[in-house]
């Protein structure tokens, strides 16, 4: 069965979002909320999925706060959650350089930046929290890079004037993440989160229409288990892996949010997602995954390529006046510092041209010769030292005298699990933090701002709002795993999983999942229009029928099973993948990371259409193949006035 | 192990330099042996230092392989499975802590039994001269071959053991760490040296 | 490249384990390592062989997943993760040994994949710094010279691979602990809890099974983010220090 066509439901409201002015909202927002006494804190269970930046950091707070916790990561150690792998910093409006920096306009900023498609109440709420992030982050230890008078050091980012991003070298997500690991294993250790590794949430359990708990496998032992608590938290991360090839860990994926989009949770913008610009290309089809760079890196290098067509000299003897400056010649004023969406098309385009470098012409370059002459080998190697030699134990290319080669991969996912102002879900006792949500980021997340929103969301947000749900939902011991439907969600689990051991096909789950990501990223890539994405419409349920014909999966549900762990996540891409596209077809305008073909300007830029689309669409799941149900969600801006966003 | 280590080290250098006094002739070597068991005299009575040396040093050594037979039982039990194919990334010095150790304490013993005690002393062992008994010893072949080997494993080991000892003791550090090297070196081949050149003196006839 | 692999398998925990061996044509040069035991698996589940299981996550180094004994080497010839080690530093025809690591406090899980959530203790017993969230003053109330911060930044690079004890002659785990004491030691933030922290971390280490140091140096030259030796010592230090001032309180 296949769908092109949807059906358009009530609008979905955003009820706790308070009004008056936008810098009292937050205030106003944890003034209404409930509390919940100190000493009943304890009675309440609650179940958080992941442990990233979001997981980690909420995990930790509601344990401080007297919450018992149940925490769950199918990583090994917490430790290992993609965050780990964040580059580039975190943005803050500390305004230490005193360089106009405000939390007002970090607020601008992110909402200009996701191309207004973001709630405006949300974004302010993330730049006030901004800086509360790096005092927790430094109490924590987290070594953040210094200037020799002892105080923090900033940097300048993608999409910004001003210098507000911390970091600490090329890595700050592994460091902020640490802190949060620290934190969490403090509560660990004093017995108020109770931990588990190596276990994968398979799907949510809604009794009495709240979510009430999770069915998770233990990866190795394959036990099925049921987990209760009064209220669940998402903090599973992104979707990017539909694509196959992208920057998150071989592991990442979207089951977690997927279930829970099956059992009510509406998924909102699902077509958002964000391709990064410096990634290394890909060298063949044996890739499993690809490599980002920071993008920081263009802070102070060059993007160009040939002038010419099908220039096959080596960079160093192509001469200055027969290379393309692209990105500055374009956009004069942000020049190499564009968004991330703008550089990533535009590499895009200079590849289409027949300009593009390295294998298959896919790649432009990143040069660094001017950064080595003006500010010296030595400090471009302090700053910039441990991505050069990423890239060259990756491509055996010196970076230092060859220019870099770099391409956009898919990296980061902007829609996800829908969420009112206090971050829960349509599905009540539901929440979903970090990027498992449709966050702040509207159309296109700035750089270093996925782990301010990360942070933001379990330090600060969550463990202020998830407060007024419990203290409204006093526990109750009722669910149990007799409950029908726990019964019910345990029963499809297991019967999902037989049914993958049962097929015994004769294709592995990769290639399914790399035929499914070479679709997407053809049809529902850098650029869509409406002729791929139909194609692609028709091609995602044929694929699905096959895999459910042709998968193989060795070995048996009762043990350790890497295979039935990734045809499990395939089953849910499948369905997943065809709801991005249906969301793609469905917004004919262009913003932020969704680019459609049919709708530019003059220019060739990116064109909004307002009128029709400035709102989040919150998708309703029906069915398998069955059309889904339309919510919109309508955006007000009171405060940064719509405009066509223009960094030239 | 560390402090047990250096005490010995520290009866070592004050060994060697004892030892040296043979190239003086009989006279002084004897007359220092003689002087070792009347230090201390009118405090102490005839040769109580001395016992007070060997208790101490005693100690040490037990101390020493107690707990490296602990910490070789600690790493055993700690890798119960072995690798099938394991590559070694530390130095001959330090591969050969272990039997390097066990073979330095049976030297002790024979070394003992051989010019404290006699028991296994070649020729008639003379209690109250020691120079004599020394040209004895060396001048067997096996006589020099135990004690040269010996004293090349004794290098071995302070080489890494002076140098570990400092890391134990939290007195390393990477600014120092050329320093302790290097003084780890010095000092193994100075000990080394210093015992070597009483066999090889016997040999050569230097000292007779 | 054409090569043969012989791998450890090992059903469970409970399984005795041996190595098999096996044969992976058509690899690339650029191919990552992972990528290559990738192609291996492929093969191994269209012929209805149980693919070899390994623990892996980012493949760009930093997550620490990825944990393999190759010929020897803790993640390999190359001074990396083993998701960072490429086809290329081999030679066509080879004989690659793969061994998971291999401790009494690491058991295997099945196959390449072992349990290293002593790991995990070890920072629970102390690896942190007391710091409530919404309890931290202002940032810039406590400047920190920089090099203590760059001190502490070169310890908090470790990634909990695990590399330094699979290498250690005697499989003990003082890199491991060293980097996180000196990480949080050094800051003035984690002034107060200095000497509990070092004290617990030790403790929990020792109760783990790991086995002792004998500064063999094996783990620092096996460590991926080149964490020094010199952190060791370091600890050593802390832990005297902390002792001294425990026995005179």
């Amino acid at each position: 069965m296949s769908y092109t066509r949807y059906t358009t439901g009530e609008p979905v409201a955003d009820t706790k979002a308070p009004s008056g002015p936008v810098h009292e909202r937050w205030d106003r927002r944890r003034f209404e909320a409930k509390l919940v006494n100190p000493a009943n804190r304890r009675k309440h269970t609650v179940i958080v999925v992941g442990t990233g930046l979001a997981g980690g950091s909420a995990g930790a707070t509601l344990a401080e706060q007297g919450y018992r916790v149940v925490q769950f990561c199918f990583q090994d150690s917490p430790r290992r959650a993609h965050s780990v792998a964040a580059q580039g910093g975190i943005n803050a409006a500390k305004n230490y350089r005193n360089d106009g920096d405000s939390v007002h306009r970090l607020f601008y900023d992110t909402v200009k930046g996701g191309d207004f498609r973001a709630r405006e109440s949300n974004v302010h709420r993330l730049a006030q929290i901004s800086v509360e992030i790096i005092d927790q982050c430094v109490a924590q230890g987290v070594p953040f890079a210094r200037e020799y008078g002892g105080l923090l050091d900033n940097r300048s980012f993608g999409g910004v004037q001003v210098s507000r991003t911390f970091y600490a070298r090329g890595q700050t997500g592994q460091q902020l993440l640490l802190g949060a690991y620290q934190a969490l294993s403090r509560q660990v250790a004093a017995g108020n989160i109770e931990l588990h590794p190596r276990t994968e949430m398979l799907d949510l359990i809604v009794a009495g229409g709240r979510a009430r708990g999770i069915v998770a496998r233990d990866l190795v032992t394959g036990r099925i288990d049921t987990y209760f608590a009064d209220a669940v938290v998402l903090a599973t991360g992104g979707y990017g892996n539909v694509f196959y090839l992208s920057t998150n860990a071989m592991n990442s994926n979207a089951t977690a949010v997927w279930r829970a989009h099956r059992r009510g949770a509406y998924f909102a913008n699902p077509c958002f997602t964000q391709i990064h610009p410096t990634c290394i290309p890909r060298t063949g089809d044996h890739q499993s995954k690809l490599t980002l760079m920071s993008e920081s890196l263009r802070n102070d290098g060059r993007i160009w390529v040939p002038r010419a067509r099908g220039d096959e000299r080596p960079p160093n003897e192509i001469p200055e006046e027969e290379r393309d400056y692209y990105l500055e010649r374009i956009y004069p004023s942000f020049g190499n510092l564009v968004p991330r969406d703008i550089a990533s098309r535009a590499a895009k385009n200079v590849c289409d041209e027949g300009r593009g470098v390295g294998p298959g012409g896919q790649g432009v370059y990143l040069d660094f010769a001017d950064a080595i002459r003006r500010m010296g080998r030595e400090k471009v190697e302090e700053k910039y030292g441990n991505l050069f030699e990423m890239y060259e134990r990756i491509t055996a290319e010196n970076p230092y005298e060859v220019p870099m080669r770099i391409y956009p991969a898919v990296h980061y996912t902007m829609g996800g699990l829908w969420v009112d102002y206090d971050l829960q879900t349509t599905v009540p006792g539901l929440f979903a933090v970090g990027e498992a949500n449709f966050s702040d980021h509207g159309a296109n997340r700035l750089g270093a701002s996925a782990l301010m929103q990360g942070l933001a969301d379990g330090y600060f947000v969550l463990p202020a709002t998830i407060n007024d749900y419990l203290a409204r939902n006093p526990h109750k011991d009722d669910v149990t795993a007799e409950h029908p439907a726990a019964r019910e969600a345990v029963a499809a689990t297991r019967e999902r999983l037989e049914r993958l051991l049962a097929v015994d096909g004769d294709r592995t789950p990769d290639s399914f999942h790399r035929e499914l990501g070479e679709l997407m990223w053809e049809f529902c890539g850098m650029a869509r229009d409406e002729g791929g994405l139909l194609k692609a419409l028709e091609r995602i349920p044929q694929i699905r029928e096959e895999f459910w014909r042709r998968i193989k999966v060795p070995g048996t549900g009762e043990q350790f099973n890497q295979s039935l762990e990734k045809a499990n996540r395939i089953v849910d891409y499948l369905e997943l993948a065809e709801l991005m596209c249906l969301d793609a077809l469905h917004r004919t305008e262009s913003c932020g990371g969704h680019f459609r073909e049919e709708s530019r300007t003059p220019e060739g830029e990116a064109a909004r259409k307002d009128d029709e689309f400035s709102y989040a669409a919150a998708w309703e799941f029906t069915g398998t193949g069955t059309a889904p149900t339309l919510h919109k969600e309508d955006l007000v801006f009171e405060y940064v006035h719509p405009t066509q966003r223009s960094y030239a | 192990m560390a402090v047990s280590g250096l005490i010995m080290l520290l009866y070592l250098v004050a060994h060697m330099i004892g030892n040296l006094k043979v190239f003086f002739g009989p006279g002084e070597f004897n007359a220092y042996g003689h002087w070792i068991r009347t230090v201390g005299e009118p405090f102490m009575h005839y040769s109580w230092t001395l016992w007070v040396i060997r208790v101490v040093l005693v100690a040490a050594v037990l101390a020493h392989a107690t707990a490296a037979y602990q910490l070789s039982r600690r790493g055993g039990r700690a890798r119960p499975a072995r690798y099938v194919r394991k590559k070694r990334g530390s130095d001959y010095a330090t591969r050969t802590m272990r039997w390097g150790g066990v073979i330095l304490g049976l030297f002790i013993v024979w070394h003992i039994l051989d010019l404290t005690t006699g028991h296994v002393h070649a020729g008639g062992f003379q209690e109250g001269r020691p120079y004599q008994n020394v040209v004895d010893s060396f001048s067997t072949w096996y006589g020099n071959v135990i004690y040269i080997v010996a004293m090349l494993a004794l290098g071995l080991h302070i080489r890494h053991g002076f140098w570990s000892a400092a890391q134990t003791l939290g007195a390393g550090g990477r600014t120092r760490d050329r320093v302790l090297k290097t003084a780890a070196n010095l000092l193994a081949l100075l000990l080394t040296a210093g015992f070597v050149a009483v066999p090889v003196g016997v040999m050569t006839g230097v000292v007779s | 490249m054409r090569l043969t692999l012989r791998v450890w398998r090992q059903r469970d925990a409970a399984d005795e384990g041996a190595m098999s061996t096996y044969q992976v044509d058509g690899i690339s040069p650029d191919m990552s390592f992972l990528e290559m035991l990738d192609t291996l698996n492929e093969k191994l589940i269209l012929e209805g062989e149980e693919p070899v299981a390994f623990d892996h996550d980012c493949r760009e180094g930093i997550c620490g997943a990825c944990s393999l004994v190759i010929d020897g080497d803790a993640h390999g010839p190359e001074r990396t993760t083993t998701c960072q080690l490429h086809m290329r530093s081999f030679r066509d025809g080879d004989v690659i040994d793969v061994e998971p690591w291999r401790a009494a406090a690491f058991p295997v899980i099945k196959d390449l994949v072992v349990d290293r959530s002593a790991f995990d203790r070890i920072i629970q017993a102390g690896g942190y710094i007391t710091a409530p969230t919404g309890a931290a003053p202002e940032a810039h109330a406590t400047p920190v010279p920089k090099p203590d911060a760059d001190h502490a930044f070169e310890h908090a690079e470790c990634i909990g691979c695990g590399a330094c004890v699979a290498a250690c002659p005697n499989g003990a785990a003082m890199l491991f602990t060293s980097a996180k004491v000196n990480h949080l030691n050094v800051l003035p933030q984690g002034a107060p809890e200095r000497e509990t922290r070092v004290l617990d971390m030790v403790g929990q280490m020792d109760a783990e099974g790991f086995g002792g140091c004998t500064l063999a140096g094996e783990c620092a030259t096996a460590c991926p983010k080149g964490i020094p030796l010199s952190s060791i010592t370091d600890m050593n230090r802390e832990w005297l220090r902390a002792t001294a001032k425990g026995a005179r309180r």
